[in-house]
């Protein structure tokens, strides 16, 4: 065993880990901080996001009218001191990625340009053409090199957290080309691992989304807050599941069922106007425009493809030049994967899921209550969110969370005794673990690809756009049978040498641990909220639920779910209006 | 269409094997599925002990380049249709070490790429508090195209001096470096020219523009080796006609 010591510990090297390293180097320039990621840094999932970053720049917007519109998106379940200090940090945290090279869209005078997006009132969405995710990401990991005091361990993959008298105080890790195991001991670890969307079958989430920090946070007895709310992105390509930004509805685009008609204004998101309309139709939040498929689904006004039903999303009449110079990328993908171009037909698309508004619960610092124990970005739960986030806030909420982690962490492990040298102990029973449950099992019957499909599908089936008590209560059960067939895996990789096959099975075991939370906290919350749309609970119930679910691990391995209030600052709670 | 397509896929396991040998797979065929879908069938279904890289499946992540009938592609766009009627030969990433399977070490690049300096230097740091450095479109339009590189690796495996110089930069990190020396909001160039001319960086390459052929992002690294070395040769001419100083 490989043993390492550092001051702050980061894990994941996505948007938030990035930024939150670079800041504990930039504030405590003394300390010594290390990413961990189980991909090198520029592979991580930022990389897909497309249309934007939200922060109110503009003369015409304010930081209010950004809280407001993340607030009644989230519909009324974000915290509100926490929306307010990232409405107003996320102007600076932008600019600070355009003066590391960010390449921002500009007016033509060379001030930044904003588009509009769902759910927002004003224009404030920063973009890099349609490749926003991967300016971001590149930049972050090319301006992070220049700083010496951020070691990296790329591709290790991080398999348990060591606590101590109820400090966090490192990780265990595979080192992937050689199969080492390391002990990575830390005064402080940030867990930046992002979102775990790989638990249900069709998805916009990258093969390595299978919530890693949210499980060994919840297995280090840490709680999840609000799993329960899983955002389902409208426009997805069938089959794929790759994204089509929202861009394409900022720019202009239209989404129609199969008789052509602009089917949203059924739905109380305002009536169609040629040109796009702020906070109505095409516009509206996420949550309510996927929602509005699967009505006009039941009415039998999608269309059938191969791949299950979808919608019409055209953006023909926006031409070639606007296309080509804000989404680029849609056409590509379009070309690539469908084989269509999208200035002459319409794209079909369906809803998809996309992103966890739920994760590791923090505090406004990103503080988990586990001294030494830190999350931001979609792995963390701080919660900005609530049940429905906006399009455009989540990679701004990795800056400003990131940099707010990094500097509380480091803060904290000035501040710190050395890692007690009794958790290295741990780090051994860590490695015999993985050796006996995996490198060495022997016998064993099932395939993971079989039980991960068994999963998806039941979390798909219990625990998608529409929910209600007995298909969770059947895909509880579901899902211990799985747990159950998952320790009788048969293993056929015996190698030390980039061994793919146990990260996958440690990968399921994560996901299956998070379904479970996902389902406990779906069963639990017996009211419609944002994306958590209960059948046999239509109504939004703010008497019993205006508050967090957190999901703790109890003893019998099953999740406990308790209450936490919301912080309520200046918005009471209210009706959610768009298009009118 | 047919039913099947077989797939020879490079295997070496270290512990194993002394050097790479193919392995057989047939593999259902499907319209929609690109080579890296028929990698995941093998996986999933048929022998979990073969090792690859992949992530995003858009094209954008980087992760999952190889060698497909002999070409450096990324899998995820590489449709099993256009390489009918197979079989289909998938091995790692030409002229790198191999660590297993399909999967190469590609340390040495990120070194080179720390080396060319690939972030903004500035002579002064405009305070945050007065907002951003200004960049009109057509500016930004002068490095766009050299800030499309996804790291993929594919100009590397693609380039015959990679192959013999192991000291060369190589494509991708000498695009990277234009990208921030044509930057308007960087004054970095000299420094990275320095560096790029000390390592072998840019001399090694002899123009055979296969980089560019196959950038799935359509880069052009070939382009910026040329537009450096002319800026290296520029500079060069300058220190002998102006000893007392180039600026």
């Amino acid at each position: 065993m490989d043993i390492f010591g550092c001051d702050v510990l980061v894990v994941g090297g996505g948007g938030a880990g990035l930024r939150a390293a670079i800041a504990v180097a930039e504030t405590f320039p003394g300390l010594s901080v290390t990413v961990i990621s189980k991909v090198y840094p520029m592979r991580s999932h930022t990389v897909s996001a497309e249309g934007g970053a939200a922060a109110a720049i503009k003369p015409a917007d304010s930081r209010d009218a950004h809280a407001y519109d993340t607030i009644s998106g989230g519909d009324w379940l974000c915290d509100q001191d926490a929306v307010e200090a990232f409405v107003q940090e996320a102007p600076a945290e932008m600019l600070q990625l355009e003066h590391w090279g960010c390449p921002w869209s500009r007016e033509p005078d060379g001030q930044i340009a904003v588009r509009p997006f769902g759910g927002m009132k004003n224009q404030r969405t920063w973009f890099a053409a349609d490749k926003t995710g991967f300016h971001m990401l590149h930049t972050l990991f090319q301006t992070s090199l220049k700083y010496d005091g951020i070691r990296r361990h790329d591709e290790c993959f991080v398999t348990k957290l060591l606590s101590d008298d109820g400090r966090c105080q490192g990780v265990v890790a595979i080192e992937l080309a050689t199969g080492k195991i390391q002990a990575i001991t830390a005064k402080a670890v940030i867990l930046c691992t992002g979102g775990c969307g790989k638990i249900f079958p069709f998805t916009t989430n990258a093969n390595i989304k299978n919530g890693d920090g949210m499980a060994l946070a919840y297995r280090a007895g840490a709680a999840l807050k609000d799993m329960e709310f899983v955002q389902y992105h409208p426009t997805g390509l069938p089959f794929t599941g790759i994204l089509i930004t929202e861009a394409t509805r900022a720019e202009g685009g239209w989404l129609l069922n199969k008789d052509g008609y602009r089917y949203l204004q059924d739905y109380d998101l305002g009536t169609p106007q040629p040109q796009p309309v702020l906070r109505s139709m095409e516009l509206g939040p996420r949550d309510r425009l996927s929602q509005a498929f699967v009505k006009e689904q039941e009415k039998g006004r999608t269309l059938k493809g191969p791949y299950g039903d979808y919608v019409h999303l055209d953006i023909r009449h926006l031409g070639n030049q606007v296309i080509d110079t804000k989404l680029p990328f849609v056409r590509e993908l379009c070309a690539k994967y469908v084989g269509l171009d999208p200035v002459k037909e319409m794209i079909p698309v369906r809803p998809v899921v996309h992103y966890m508004m739920g994760g590791i619960h923090t505090d406004i610092n990103g503080a988990t209550p586990m001294p030494g124990l830190y999350a931001a970005g979609e792995a963390a739960c701080v919660s900005i969110n609530g049940a429905n986030r906006l399009g455009s806030n989540s990679l701004t909420e990795c800056l400003v969370f990131g940099a707010r982690s990094g500097k509380a962490a480091a803060a904290f492990a000035s501040g710190q005794r050395a890692p007690n040298p009794s958790v290295l102990a741990q780090a051994h029973d860590e490695a015999r673990r993985l050796e006996e449950q995996f490198l060495r099992k022997t016998g064993g019957t099932e395939r993971i690809a079989t039980l991960r499909l068994a999963m998806q599908e039941t979390m798909e089936q219990s625990a998608g756009i529409y929910r209600d008590a007995s298909a969770l209560q059947h895909s509880a059960v579901k899902l211990q049978q799985l747990q159950e067939r998952s320790r009788d895996l048969a293993l056929e990789d015996r190698s030390y040498t980039f061994n793919t096959e146990l990260t996958a099975a440690l990968e399921l075991a994560y996901m299956l641990d998070l379904a479970q939370v996902i389902v406990a906290s779906a069963l639990h919350r017996q009211e419609s909220r944002g994306s958590h749309q209960r059948t046999d609970y239509p109504e939004r119930d703010d008497l019993h639920f205006l508050a967090h679910s957190l999901a703790v691990r109890a003893e019998n391995g099953l999740p406990r779910i308790e209450h936490s209030p919301v912080t309520i600052t200046r918005w009471p709670p209210g009706e959610r209006v768009y298009g009118r | 269409m047919p039913p099947t397509v077989r797939l020879e896929v490079s295997r070496y396991r270290p512990e194993q094997e002394d050097k790479p040998a193919f392995q057989t797979y047939e593999v259902p065929f499907r319209d929609d599925w690109v080579v890296l879908d028929a990698l995941n069938h093998v996986k999933d279904q048929m022998d979990g002990s073969l090792s690859f890289r992949w992530s995003c499946r858009m094209g954008v992540c980087g992760s999952c380049g190889m060698m497909v009938n002999g070409r450096p592609k990324l899998t995820c766009a590489a449709f099993l249709s256009e390489h009918l009627p197979g079989p289909i030969r998938v091995e790692p990433l030409n002229y790198f070490p191999i660590i297993r399977d399909l999967i190469v070490d590609i340390t040495d690049f990120l070194e080179k790429l720390k080396k060319v300096r690939p972030w903004i230097v500035r002579d002064q740091v405009l305070p945050l508090e007065k907002g951003e450095y200004r960049q009109t479109p057509e500016q930004l339009d002068v490095y766009r195209q050299f800030s499309q590189c996804i790291n993929c690796m594919l100009c590397y495996a693609a380039c015959p001096v990679v192959g013999l110089e192991p000291e060369f930069v190589g494509p991708a990190a000498i695009a990277l470096a234009q990208r921030y020396n044509l930057d308007s909001r960087d004054d970095g160039a000299k420094q990275r020219l320095k560096i790029l001319s000390d390592h072998a960086g840019i001399w090694g390459c002899t123009f055979v523009g296969e980089c560019t052929q196959v950038c799935p992002k359509h880069v052009d690294p070939a382009g910026a080796i040329q537009q450096y070395k002319l800026a290296g040769a520029v500079d060069m001419l300058k220190s002998f006609l102006m000893p007392w100083g180039t600026r």
